[in-house]
């Protein structure tokens, strides 16, 4: 991964349980590992947009620790995740179990993050493993976003849109 | 608005495009029939498979309605349909947008504890 990629975004399933994800950040792996595991830096950045906030934001950063985050949305309701950390080495690797309350797919996935520093960037590897096929397809078809109503009047206008096109 | 079975109806015929997709010699017929419509012979030939075979995974690809059969009745020349793949598509586009976002919050987050360093380096948070 070269350094003009900083900012563009790679998304792809790898096998038929794997979504890899990667995204090269200006900054020291130090700053984007704390960015991914101190709350109040968790806060500004995950999930918080069309009027969600992070309501709930516990990480207690060790091997069999707990995080517990929670999104709220006034009108819609909470939406809340929870997970185990498996392994932590400190700025450069982080592996962790990660269940949505009412989620929508089954079983537990397991995340590993990984953060490789090249000329004060940081390529972050996330690589999601569901725990069945049919869980990474589920997962695929719906954003964090499921169940809300604008989501699917959305949907329904970009179907409407290439069913015409 | 009646979501969830707008969502249900949506949700089976994905199920069926992943399915499909799933497996690497549909994702590369798939790719062949991107460059035009084929036979199933045409198909077979750089798989080492035989023409059966293939003849299956196209069954799988055309229940989907990820392809069509040409009227042609001695050839029945496949050919990709492009609605579902857009669908799948637009599925895995919403989930890119959703990171998108929060990665460029990420990304004004990190400028700012880089400035932050730059300007207090004695006050530089210890690990612990």
């Amino acid at each position: 991964m070269t350094t003009n990629n900083v900012g563009k975004l790679s998304l792809r399933t790898e096998g038929d349980r794997d979504l890899v994800m990667t995204r090269v950040f200006n900054a020291p792996r130090r700053l984007v590992f704390d960015a991914w595991t101190r709350p109040e830096l968790l806060k500004r950045w995950l999930g918080v947009q069309n009027g969600w906030s992070m309501t709930v934001c516990e990480v207690d950063l060790k091997v069999g620790g707990g995080y517990r985050f929670v999104w709220s949305r006034p009108g819609t309701g909470n939406m809340g995740m929870r997970g185990v950390y498996r392994e932590i080495v400190p700025g450069e690797r982080l592996v962790s179990t990660e269940v949505f309350d009412d989620a929508w797919y089954p079983g537990e996935a397991v995340g590993t993050l990984t953060f490789v520093e090249q000329d004060g960037k940081t390529t972050v590897t996330s690589t999601m493993r569901y725990a069945s096929k049919e869980a990474l397809e589920a997962v695929l078809k719906t954003p964090m976003e499921r169940g809300v109503a604008t989501s699917y009047d959305k949907l329904e206008e970009l179907l409407v849109s290439q069913a015409a096109a | 608005m009646k979501p969830t079975s707008h969502g249900q109806l949506t949700s089976s015929r994905l199920d069926a495009t992943f399915a499909a997709l799933a497996d690497p010699t549909r994702r590369a017929i798939l790719a062949r029939l991107a460059s035009g419509e084929a036979s199933v012979a045409e198909l077979a030939e750089p798989f080492a498979m035989s023409q059966p075979a293939i003849s299956k995974h196209l069954k799988v690809l055309e229940r989907a309605g990820l392809i069509s059969s040409g009227v042609d009745a001695q050839r029945r020349p496949r050919r990709l349909e492009a609605a579902p793949l857009a669908e799948a598509n637009a599925w895995m586009e919403k989930y890119r947008q959703f990171w998108e976002a929060n990665f460029e919050r990420l990304d004004a987050v990190l400028e700012e504890l880089k400035t932050l360093e730059a300007t207090e380096p004695t006050t530089r948070r210890k690990k612990k």
